[in-house]
């Protein structure tokens, strides 16, 4: 039976032309700003050796860096910063809960196996 | 307001009227997906990290690793791959454009933002097909086992082979022949299968002839698995000028097989441990399969987008769900980058 009560999301995402010079501002600004991180990680890594003393910091860096870069790809690329707050938590709780469990686990068990292998080598 | 709240009795609401988070069926379950397909690449790269910490052997550094640039040859580290990654941010960017244009529903603005995207993603598939071979075929020097059992890889740049001059006839070849074809290929597999002694390389007719080359410029060996006399420890893993050219050339020159590997292969590699090299080829192979898929599927939904289907029903939402799939898979190719080539 065809319905015609539904809702229909999907227009709830139009926009004016004036927002959507708007919008187009902030993508160009993230565009930018990826643009920097990525050049500032290929310089570090290509300057900085890792028998470095400072090694540790940058690799830490580049971890940080990561982050900032997947968080700005996720809320403003795909638009999860501009979703319902439930669905922003549904999506990504479940997952770092996972994946930082996950993470933990492997590290920890490879810290042991490595010490066995130690021993017996 | 107060006649909707009328309308919603328990027929409407469990009749499927109301979407969960206020978002449309199609858009909630691509998240989802996105969602399990983050979590295969997150146990992947969990993966990787996991076997890089319990291995006993040195790890390949990025920077030693990946340092060819097309047509340039040698010497620039990163910088390839920092372009596909520039290449990927930026179809990323002309995705999201043409989300922005399908929500003013400006059928000629999605046009050529998609058609844009498609020919980044094209850029980047090309790209890393590159890579690949790169990978495969591997440096000039290869990795070598020294004289002590010590391994170390090689850096540098390596002089050309000019020829090769029979010396001693085989069923092919004559005296005094000079071979000027395919020399480093015949180079290469004669080093490996232990065919060239003290600088004389036996051909496949068994002919016997001298190696015309010019002088290896800075030659330099990084140790990674310690030997007798050559240890892997940070002071001393490099070694350069005379001393490395003259043991790299004495186990080439052996006549004993497999002292040196080029390349990569599920079997063996030059640049590390040989679980380096399957990682590589199973991680950046699954990404490098989604752009590809994400390039069809872009493909189909443009066609779509210039025959009007969308314009017909009202809105682009279309377009936004493969744009949530693009760049999805420029958030995995930034976690790839991290680890493989920085970290």
């Amino acid at each position: 039976m065809e319905r015609d009560d539904l809702i229909e999301y999907s227009l709830d995402a139009h926009h004016s032309e004036e927002k959507g010079v708007e919008i187009r501002k902030k993508i160009y600004k993230v565009t930018i700003l990826l643009t920097l991180v990525t050049i500032v990680e290929v310089v570090l890594g290509a300057v900085i050796k890792q028998d470095a003393s400072i090694w540790p910091l940058v690799k830490w860096t580049f971890l940080a860096l990561t982050i900032l870069k997947a968080g700005y790809i996720v809320m403003v690329f795909m638009h999860l910063g501009d979703e319902r707050k439930w669905l922003r938590y549904v999506i990504l709780v479940p997952y770092f809960i996972f994946i930082l469990y996950l993470i933990f686990i492997a590290l920890w068990e490879a810290t042991a196996i490595k010490s066995v292998l130690n021993f017996f080598s | 307001m107060a006649g909707h709240t009328a309308a919603l009795d328990s027929k409407t609401l469990w009749g499927g009227k109301i979407s969960p988070f206020s978002t449309s069926y199609g858009k909630l379950m691509m998240w989802f997906f996105l969602v399990s397909d983050a979590l295969t690449f997150g146990g992947l790269l969990i993966a990787y990290g996991f076997t890089r910490h319990d291995c006993l052997e040195a790890w390949p550094i990025g920077e030693e690793t990946f340092n060819s640039m097309p047509f340039l040859g040698h010497g620039y580290p990163l910088v390839y791959v920092a372009l596909m990654t520039f290449i990927l941010i930026i179809s990323s960017v002309t995705m999201v454009l043409a989300v922005e244009a399908g929500h003013r529903m400006d059928r000629k603005g999605v046009t050529k933002w998609m058609i844009a995207t498609i020919i980044g993603g094209f850029f980047f598939v090309g790209s890393q097909a590159w890579e690949w071979y790169h990978f495969i075929h591997g440096s000039e020097f290869g990795k070598i086992e020294l004289a002590d059992g010590s391994v170390a890889i090689v850096k540098g740049h390596f002089g050309e082979i000019k020829n090769f001059t029979v010396t001693e006839a085989g069923n092919h070849h004559k005296k005094g022949d000079i071979i000027k074809e395919d020399l480093m290929h015949t180079f290469q597999h004669a080093a490996a299968a232990g065919h060239i002694t003290n600088g004389i390389i036996t051909l496949h007719d068994g002919a016997k002839a001298s190696i015309t080359k010019e002088k290896d410029h800075e030659l330099t060996l990084i140790v990674k698995k310690s030997g007798k006399v050559n240890k892997a420890s940070k002071a001393k893993r490099r070694i350069t000028g005379a001393k490395a050219e003259k043991l790299y050339y004495e186990a080439l020159y052996s006549g004993e097989a497999n002292r040196v590997i080029y390349g990569a292969n599920l079997k063996q590699n030059e640049y590390g441990p040989q679980q380096y090299a399957q990682f590589f080829f199973f991680i950046t192979g699954f990404h490098g399969f989604h752009v590809f898929s994400g390039v069809v599927i872009n493909i189909i939904i443009c066609l779509g987008v210039v025959a009007g289907t969308y314009h017909k029903r009202g809105h682009y939402e279309m377009v936004e769900k493969t744009g949530l799939y693009w760049h999805f898979v420029d958030l995995v190719w930034v976690f790839v980058f991290t680890f493989f080539y920085l970290l």
